[in-house]
């Protein structure tokens, strides 16, 4: 088990904390299967491209996840070269981020871990907005997932968004925390939007991305959508928690471009 | 925000995705900070080709920082061939680098000028404080303690 980033700094009065949905995350990306994949996928000089990979999170909240993939890196990615970028629409979650993955790049001891990405910044941003076309390879995402009746109101973001060195109020750490958790209708508007932009914002070759959904959020349907964007297009689901039973059963899919056809 | 940073943004809004004017992003009023950190040589062989390379002379230059050359420098640039024999100890360089590839090719190879330069503007330079503009709607982002704001007012969306 790769040790998993400390948050001790974070206020998560305004920013997510990390709960089940950012552990399955950190045991997907952990485990053989998507290790194994993700090296195949970004080993150096096959067909001559060494090129770093370059992974954006989106929705970073309290940097936990952002933090494992940097510091992992070497684990996960089989190269400790990675460009590691974060997002959020939230910035005293970029606030956290940052420190989060330091603290993080800090503390992973050269023995256990020969090396750790490089984390570049966290962007002040919503979604992919501020991405280049094309400069993603993996893309984790996740979303605001929860079916909710409303989104919180954008027109109230830029006040609420402030650094302010005083004290917040409760309506701006209400809404700064739904943000993270709200999904509007099937708890998808949000997450919808991304996947409008995401066949341009993904490298065409090398692209994958990870998105965590839940059962509302008729995953089985994403899938399918997918598919559709074109005979090379594949997803599928590659870890899954809450088996039991519940409102909030959990996967993550993996979205990606296969060169057979 | 790292220099190298700016390779992978543009312009937030929808209409400037597809005009060549709004990348990169032009800075403007920034305020530089140096955060220094360890170089290593052949992570940069292998970021260079991420690089816009024209992109981050223009960048360069309107920052006011010595001139990038014409051309990306290739791998052969960064790696400085290795000293004559006997010339430095080498007995714990190996150590130090112990990462893939042969340790003692690694133990050889140190980086040039060229690669500390480069080292520098990329992953060390940030910009603190100040705005990026973008070439085609003129969208001014503000940059503020390091972070980068590219939310846009509902308006412009």
């Amino acid at each position: 088990m790769l040790p998993t980033p400390s948050t001790d700094h974070v206020s998560f009065d305004r920013v997510y904390e990390p709960a089940e949905d950012s552990f399955l995350f950190l045991d997907t990306l952990s485990c053989d299967r998507e290790t194994t994949f993700l090296r195949q996928r970004f080993a150096q000089c096959s067909n001559g491209d060494h090129a770093s990979p370059c992974i954006l999170e989106i929705g970073t909240g309290s940097g936990v996840l952002l933090a494992f993939i940097t510091a992992h890196s070497k684990k996960l990615f089989g190269r400790p070269d990675v460009l590691t970028l974060g997002a959020d629409i939230n910035s005293f979650a970029c606030k956290a981020t940052e420190e989060t993955v330091r603290t993080a790049c800090r503390e992973s001891t050269p023995y256990l871990n020969p090396g750790h990405g490089i984390y570049l910044d966290t962007l002040n941003a919503n979604l992919g907005d501020a991405l280049h076309s094309g400069v993603v390879d993996v893309l984790v995402f996740n979303p605001p997932y929860v079916p909710t009746e409303d989104l919180p109101n954008p027109s109230d973001h830029e006040s609420y968004n402030q650094f302010d060195h005083g004290t917040t109020t409760f309506e701006q750490d209400s809404h700064l925390l739904a943000l993270s958790y709200a999904g509007g209708m099937e708890g998808m508007e949000v997450t919808n939007k991304l996947l409008d932009r995401l066949p341009e914002l993904l490298n065409p070759q090398r692209g994958v991305a990870y998105i965590l959904l839940c059962v509302q959020n008729k995953p089985q349907n994403i899938k399918q959508r997918v598919q559709n964007w074109g005979t090379s297009w594949r997803a599928d689901t590659v870890g899954s928690s809450g088996k039991k039973g519940g409102w909030e059963k959990l996967q993550i899919i993996r979205i990606w471009r296969s060169a057979d056809p | 925000m790292k220099l190298l940073t700016l390779n992978f943004v543009t312009c937030a809004r929808k209409s400037c995705k597809t005009l060549p004017a709004a990348f990169p992003l032009h800075p403007r009023d920034a305020e530089l900070e140096i955060v220094e950190m360890e170089l290593n040589p052949k992570f940069l062989v292998n970021i260079l080709p991420r690089v816009e390379w024209q992109a981050l002379r223009t960048v360069c230059q309107e920052l006011g920082l010595p001139t990038l050359p014409d051309i990306m420098p290739v791998q052969q640039d960064l790696l400085q061939p290795p000293s004559l024999p006997g010339r430095e100890s080498e007995s714990q360089e190996g150590e130090a680098e112990g990462e893939g590839g042969s340790e003692e090719e690694d133990a050889l190879q140190k980086p040039s000028q060229t690669a500390q330069d480069l080292h520098r503007v990329l992953l060390e330079t940030t910009i603190a404080n100040g705005k990026l503009v973008c070439g085609a709607c003129g969208h001014e982002y503000a940059v503020k303690e390091g972070i980068a704001n590219f939310l846009l007012p509902s308006h412009m969306v």
